[in-house]
């Protein structure tokens, strides 16, 4: 076989093993009841708490805070990204800003945001707006920056306009640089939601897993947890391949 | 003719202007919610120089620091260790990568929980939030800077007939050092805010508690004046680190 | 050293295609930079015109200026009459050094891509598309991807899309600079071929010496930075010809005669980086 192969089987055997390892240790009691339980049962649970509405409730409040603030920050960030990127003097005076950005614990201004905007998801869209535009400000810098010259004067030599060049040479070219600020701001947007609604909230999956715990309530505390794990998985996952996918066709061979 | 390259005053005053301006937000942020939300950048200076003169203060950033640095430590330490072994290694390290690449963008905060459940609430359970945020960056730069190690350094080194230590505190060091101290630079930020985030969540200590605490007692005075200390202290310090990168990224 | 062989040169009789008059370009900087210049240039309709010179000493820019791609900051161009002014002017195509094609795009809508944005009706896209990928030899590659192709086709993809807007003056920037010299002489062949079919005016911007002695009607000759041109030189070659000019003795010598020129010039260049 391959050594890509390999590679993939060993990847999945050891991902199986360890779950499967944890499952025995569980069952065997090995790792007590009181600190986790079995991933069978997680998954047992889960899928009983889809018949409840409850948990629909939940889902669809985080989904759409975090929809929001990914849609906001994708927005935002390639509109400053583009900005600054046709402004040196601007991107001079931020780049020591945008280079220390993600050393600030930003989460420690999540009380003050409930203090101004109240204990709603409005706090919880800001701080996931925050972690995430900058990262897609310096993935769209990234990508403005490596369209080759060579492109941008093709397309003066076609004669296009600066809109049509843009949307035609520019963006497509800066594409897979774009892509990854987008699954940056996916998963910044989810971490900062789910962190926030956890840590204070009224509503939402965080919540949920926090006043389970609270509450000694086991079951439902993992079976959220192992629900968010597996969302946050699935969904960086797809952006993966379809990354992949998008960049086949480019790969120089 | 026009100046086109920036002079260090200018760069000096873009600074300026930058902070002016976000202090111009501060202010009117305030003037829009009023003493119940958020204090004036006035006052909160005014407010964080007196609580740094407290003892009150000092024992909970105390706790912070003493949790920090032990997360630190293990961040770092285990870190680079795995990170070198996954990256000589070659075969685990192809592996893994993709593993830790997938820890890293999952949101942290839905494994406190089992945390807290392992440590109990205590210093041990900050030290473990702090390590899961910082570890994983650490081990994927170690990882990366060994991967990258130019071959032709290794060949370099066994034509001049070096021995296994002075091929590898001679070359192989210096050569995987400026990827090191970027990873861990980043880890060290990621440490800090894992260390506050599990004080916000469950302590009774530490500056991360203060906090919360003061939005849960509508002291917003304190809670405004700690995160201004913590901020500050984050960007010094990174700003320390990026500076140390850079050199090492110079010599490199 | 005269070389007008068998034909009087063409230039004073044809029509003159593009003009250059004292062009100067100064880069203004922390340093401003003397790039080009100055210097005149007269293009007849139709020539193959190559340009040679050492490193550095502006023959981009003097490519930049003629297509409108930036401004003189002295001098006038002038383009089928009408001045250039750091604007495209219809009717002028460019191929480029670095590989311009557009990784996201097959090598049929590479090609099609400058037809599709100016509003052309399909079925003449269709019709100028396939007839340009008959004529470059890409016919069983019209589904494929940049990057599954070589430099060499890829540069033909290029050439290709330039072909396709049916320019007047094709300006070309060192094309074959990153392919291997058999490569190199049969690319040449085919700008031939092309230059003969299309009747267009041919602007070769060449570093490779006999490149530029076996294919052009006029090869000019510019100094170290900042370029001028030190002497135009006609081959007086027939229109017919392909990279078996090789063999006429006069191709050594007018091969021997760019070196002379340029051999200083070179030397200085060099010198000038120390």
């Amino acid at each position: 076989m391959t050594r890509n192969t390999a590679i993939g089987l060993t990847r999945i055997a050891v991902i199986a093993g360890s779950i499967a390892l944890v499952e025995l240790l569980c069952q065997r009691k090995i790792i007590s009841p009181l600190v986790m339980i079995p991933p069978s049962e997680m998954m047992t649970s889960l899928w009983h708490m889809f018949g409840s509405h409850k948990i629909w409730d939940d889902i669809a409040q985080t989904f759409s805070t975090v929809a929001l603030s990914f849609v906001l920050s994708v927005a935002a960030g390639f509109g400053f990204g583009a900005l600054i990127h046709a402004l040196p003097r601007v991107r001079r005076a931020l780049d020591p800003l945008l280079a220390s950005y993600y050393s600030i614990p930003f989460f420690v201004f999540y009380p003050l945001l409930i203090a101004l905007f109240g204990l709603n998801t409005i706090p919880l869209i800001v701080i996931g707006f925050v972690f995430a535009t900058a990262a897609m400000v310096i993935s769209t810098l990234n990508g403005l920056d490596r369209v080759p010259r060579v492109m941008t004067k093709t397309a003066r030599i076609l004669r296009l306009s600066p809109a049509r060049a843009v949307w035609s040479v520019t963006l497509p070219a800066a594409a897979p640089y774009l892509f990854t600020g987008l699954k940056l701001a996916l998963a910044y947007s989810f971490i900062g939601v789910i962190a926030g609604e956890f840590i204070l909230s009224g509503g939402g999956l965080g919540f949920s897993i926090a006043y389970a715990y609270n509450d000694f309530d086991s079951q439902t505390m993992y079976a959220l947890m192992m629900f968010v794990l597996l969302i946050a998985v699935v969904m960086n996952g797809a952006l993966h391949v379809w990354e992949q996918h998008m960049l086949k066709k480019r790969a120089r061979a | 003719m026009t100046q086109a390259w920036p002079t260090l005053d200018s760069r000096v005053l873009d600074g300026l202007v930058l902070a002016a301006l976000f202090l111009a937000v501060w202010q009117g942020l305030y003037e829009y919610a009023g003493d119940a939300a958020i204090t004036s950048p006035l006052t909160t200076v005014d407010y964080a120089s007196s609580l740094v003169k407290t003892a009150n203060f000092w024992t909970h950033a105390q706790a912070t620091l003493a949790a920090f640095a032990y997360a630190l430590v293990i961040s770092i330490a285990l870190g680079i260790v795995l990170g070198l072994a996954l990256g000589f290694q070659r075969f685990a390290g192809d592996v893994a990568e993709p593993i830790l690449v997938a820890l890293y963008t999952i949101p942290k905060i839905t494994l406190y929980p089992l945390i807290l459940l392992i440590f109990g609430l205590g210093v041990s359970a900050k030290v473990a939030f702090g390590v899961i945020h910082g570890v994983i960056p650490i081990i994927l730069f170690t990882l990366n800077a060994v991967k990258n190690i130019n071959p032709v350094l290794i060949r370099s080194s066994r034509i001049m007939r070096l021995s296994t230590w002075q091929t590898v505190s001679t070359v192989l060091a210096p050569a995987v050092m400026p990827e090191l101290i970027t990873g861990v630079r980043v880890g060290f930020s990621l440490t800090l805010l894992g260390v506050l985030i599990g004080e916000m969540f469950a302590s009774q200590r530490g500056l991360g508690f203060l906090i919360i605490n003061g939005i849960n007692l509508h002291n917003v005075r304190i809670t405004t004046a700690v995160i201004l200390i913590v901020v500050l202290f984050a960007i010094l310090a990174n700003g320390l680190l990026l500076a140390f990168d850079k050199r090492m990224h110079r010599t490199a | 050293m005269n070389l007008a062989v068998a034909q009087a040169p063409q230039t004073a009789q044809a029509a003159v295609h593009a003009r250059l008059r004292g062009v100067t370009r100064v880069f203004e900087g922390k340093l401003s930079v003397h790039a080009l210049g100055p210097l005149d240039l007269d293009l007849a309709r139709g020539e193959f015109f190559s340009v040679v010179g050492p490193s550095g000493c502006g023959k981009t820019t003097l490519m930049d200026l003629l297509a409108g791609l930036s401004e003189p900051t002295e001098g006038t161009i002038t383009f089928e009459g009408k001045p250039v002014h750091g604007e495209v002017p219809d009717g002028i195509g460019a191929v480029f050094q670095e590989d311009a094609s557009f990784p996201w795009l097959t090598v049929r809508d590479n090609i099609a891509f400058g037809l599709r944005r100016a509003g052309v009706d399909p079925a003449e896209i269709q019709r100028r598309v396939d007839y340009v990928i008959g004529f470059m030899g890409l016919k069983d590659f019209t589904a494929a991807y940049p990057a599954q192709l070589s430099g060499g086709m890829r540069q033909r993809v290029c050439i290709a899309r330039t072909l396709v807007l049916q320019p007047r003056l094709i300006l070309l920037d060192e094309p074959f600079g990153a392919l291997d010299q058999q490569t190199r002489l049969l690319m040449g062949d085919e700008l031939l071929r092309l230059w003969r079919e299309t009747g267009a005016t041919i602007l070769l911007i060449t570093h490779a010496l006999d490149e530029a002695a076996m294919l052009s009607d006029r090869v000019g000759v510019m100094s170290a930075r900042p370029g001028r041109f030190i002497d135009v030189i006609t081959t007086g070659w027939p229109r017919e010809r392909d990279s078996a000019i090789v063999a006429d003795p006069a191709f050594g010598a007018v091969t021997a005669r760019l070196w002379s020129l340029l051999r200083s010039e070179s030397l200085k260049a060099i010198g000038a980086k120390g």
